[in-house]
């Protein structure tokens, strides 16, 4: 039987993907998830236990390609849409103090 | 007749004629657009000089091409738009998210460079929802779409845009992509011809990424032979798409107008379900009689997964989306909203600033999908059932070379009508997803009218890689009616 999702792990899971929210959101989020979870549970009626995963419909080969030189947009396009920039480099916030 | 009531293969032969040249193709769309889309908000960006300079190339194109007897590129002087996902060097491409609002691409996608080699002009980018995430066509940062056949409902989406545009006549085709039924959905509910190729049929670089193992790209069109025109132009093994197969492109022109008789149809008992609105149920059956008239013969089949496939695809399409949509942290492109308190609260700060509500909704079911200890219960149980509702399209296409089911439940809801019940909004995909999961080419084809005067549309599916057949089934289908040259009044 499946738990109902709590608030705390809604935030948890915010905090792996870098997204806060308000405490009015948290609460409609963690409705909303646990509405979601509580319909994708169906999927245990099935027994997959002898069933291969499918992650692309395409059967995929590993491509290889010759290791050439070839013509790159260069630091000023790979730069043009940097929010902060600096000496040919993308700027982040102090990282170790 | 107005210029913009042309269809692709009409402007070429008169484009080819010396009729009518690119530039006062261009312009009239340009005028539609400017005449209609304060009521409908299909693009976000319209490039008009970019478009008229082009227009002016295609037209000495043609002009040389005249001189030297010789046939110009397919597309030449067409002008066509483009959803807002789709990089365009020096136009900027939003995904209709605050997150890209001022984001200009260094260069050209594979089927934008594409298009353009065939001749083509594109004049503008399309509204969608954001990041082709949700299936009305109000999640979008650049506002609303409305659906040109009654402004107060929607388009459908994520490609709304792209069928509205089409249906509103302000361009003669356009490019959307297609993970769940964001190309047939719209298609469907604004009387427009939408395909999604087979995955692996049409290169996806250059297109922004939603879920990666789904995306497709693909055109929408008035009518079926404009589609079969634009996939000629797109499809094709991209050495850049590794995901692309390298099979050879048929030409779509030449089978077209081959019938279906001695083909067999099936009809799929799971799609035909007490939810389907009457209205829809009708016109799809309208369609089945008329197959049958032509030759082909309609059985039951049985997709039994079929209940299963919105589960499974909105945990893959998810898991894949939260992937996906690690990239914007502020940091290379994209928003950069900075509290001043370090690394970690600069991207959550961007991120949760430059996010739409659904974006994020779906970021946090994928993440919650693929954390530590739900991985195999959510995230691979939906890859396993992903294999099973393959396995019964490869069943079902051992006994029929096409399947017929409704694009939609209902015909397009009213403005606001689901955008509370994110679950409500999911299953209104249920007769599109599967075709994604399972990777097989779909279509969507206008075959009636609601009574409130909305569009309804049917779907046929196809083998992989047999877009050929399907539109050859399509096309015989819609020259048997008139649905393809309705005309919205605006």
């Amino acid at each position: 039987m499946r738990e109902k999702v709590t608030r705390e792990e809604v935030m948890q899971v915010a905090s792996l993907a870098r997204l806060e929210f308000s405490p009015a959101e948290l609460d409609l989020l963690t409705n909303q998830l646990d509405t979601i979870l509580e319909r994708v549970e169906q999927l245990n009626e099935l027994d997959t236990s002898a069933v291969e995963p499918t992650s692309h419909a395409v059967p995929l080969e590993n491509v290889f390609r010759d290791d050439e030189v070839r013509d790159s947009i260069g630091v000023e396009q790979a730069l043009r849409n940097a929010p902060v920039q600096a000496q040919d480099c993308f700027v982040v916030p102090k990282v170790i103090e | 007749m107005e210029l913009t009531d042309l269809t692709i293969h009409e402007m070429i032969q008169q484009l080819r004629g010396g009729e009518v040249s690119s530039v006062a193709l261009t312009q009239a769309c340009l005028d539609r657009i400017d005449a209609t889309d304060t009521h409908i908000n299909a693009f976000i960006t319209v490039c008009r000089d970019e478009a008229l300079a082009a227009a002016r190339q295609a037209d000495e194109r043609l002009a040389q091409a005249n001189r030297d007897k010789e046939d110009p590129p397919l597309l030449t002087g067409i002008p066509l738009a483009l959803k807002d996902l789709f990089v365009t060097a020096e136009i900027r491409t939003t995904c209709a998210s605050k997150m890209l609002a001022d984001f200009t691409p260094p260069y050209d996608g594979a089927v934008v460079s594409k298009l353009k080699e065939q001749g083509a002009v594109i004049v503008g980018k399309l509204n969608m929802d954001e990041f082709a995430m949700g299936s009305t066509g109000e999640n979008s940062a650049f506002g609303k779409i409305h659906n040109p056949w009654n402004l107060n409902h929607v388009t459908g989406g994520s490609s709304g845009g792209s069928a509205a545009c089409v249906a509103a006549r302000q361009v003669p085709a356009s490019l959307g992509t297609d993970s769940g039924g964001s190309i047939r959905q719209p298609a469907s509910h604004c009387g427009v011809v939408g395909l999604k190729p087979t995955y692996g049929r049409v290169s996806r670089s250059g297109v922004v990424a939603f879920a990666s193992s789904l995306d497709q790209v693909g055109p929408l069109a008035r009518n079926v032979r404009d589609c079969a025109i634009m996939l000629q132009a797109i499809a094709g093994y991209d050495p850049a798409d590794s995901t692309s197969v390298d099979t050879p492109v048929p030409d779509y022109l030449a089978g077209l107008e081959e019938g279906v008789a001695g083909k067999k149809i099936g009809l799929p008992r799971e799609y035909f379900i007490p939810g389907l609105d009457p209205e829809v149920k009708q016109a799809v059956e309208n369609v089945v009689e008329v197959y049958r008239t032509l030759g082909a013969e309609a059985v039951e089949v049985s997709l039994p997964h079929t209940k299963y496939a919105v589960s499974c695809y909105y945990l893959v399409a998810t898991a894949e989306a939260s992937s996906n949509m690690a990239r914007y942290d502020g940091v290379r492109f994209g928003t950069r909203v900075d509290p001043g308190k370090g690394l970690t609260e600069m991207y959550t700060a961007s991120r949760s600033h430059g996010f739409g509500a659904e974006v994020k909704r779906r970021i946090m079911l994928g993440t919650f999908a693929l954390s530590a200890g739900y991985y195999d219960a959510y995230y691979l149980k939906a890859q396993k059932v992903r294999t099973l509702i393959r396995q019964d399209f490869i069943t079902a296409f051992n006994q029929v070379d096409y399947i017929l089911t409704p694009v939609a439940p209902t015909p397009a809801f009213a403005l606001g009508e689901k955008t509370t019940d994110p679950l409500l909004m999911y299953l209104s995909d249920l007769f599109t997803l599967s075709a994604n999961l399972a990777g097989i080419c779909g279509l969507s084809l206008p075959c009636g009218k609601s009574t409130a005067g909305l569009p309804i549309g049917v779907q046929l599916l196809g083998k992989p890689f047999d877009e050929a057949g399907l539109l050859s089934a399509a096309y015989a289908c819609e020259q048997t009616g008139e649905w393809h040259k309705a005309k919205p009044e605006l």
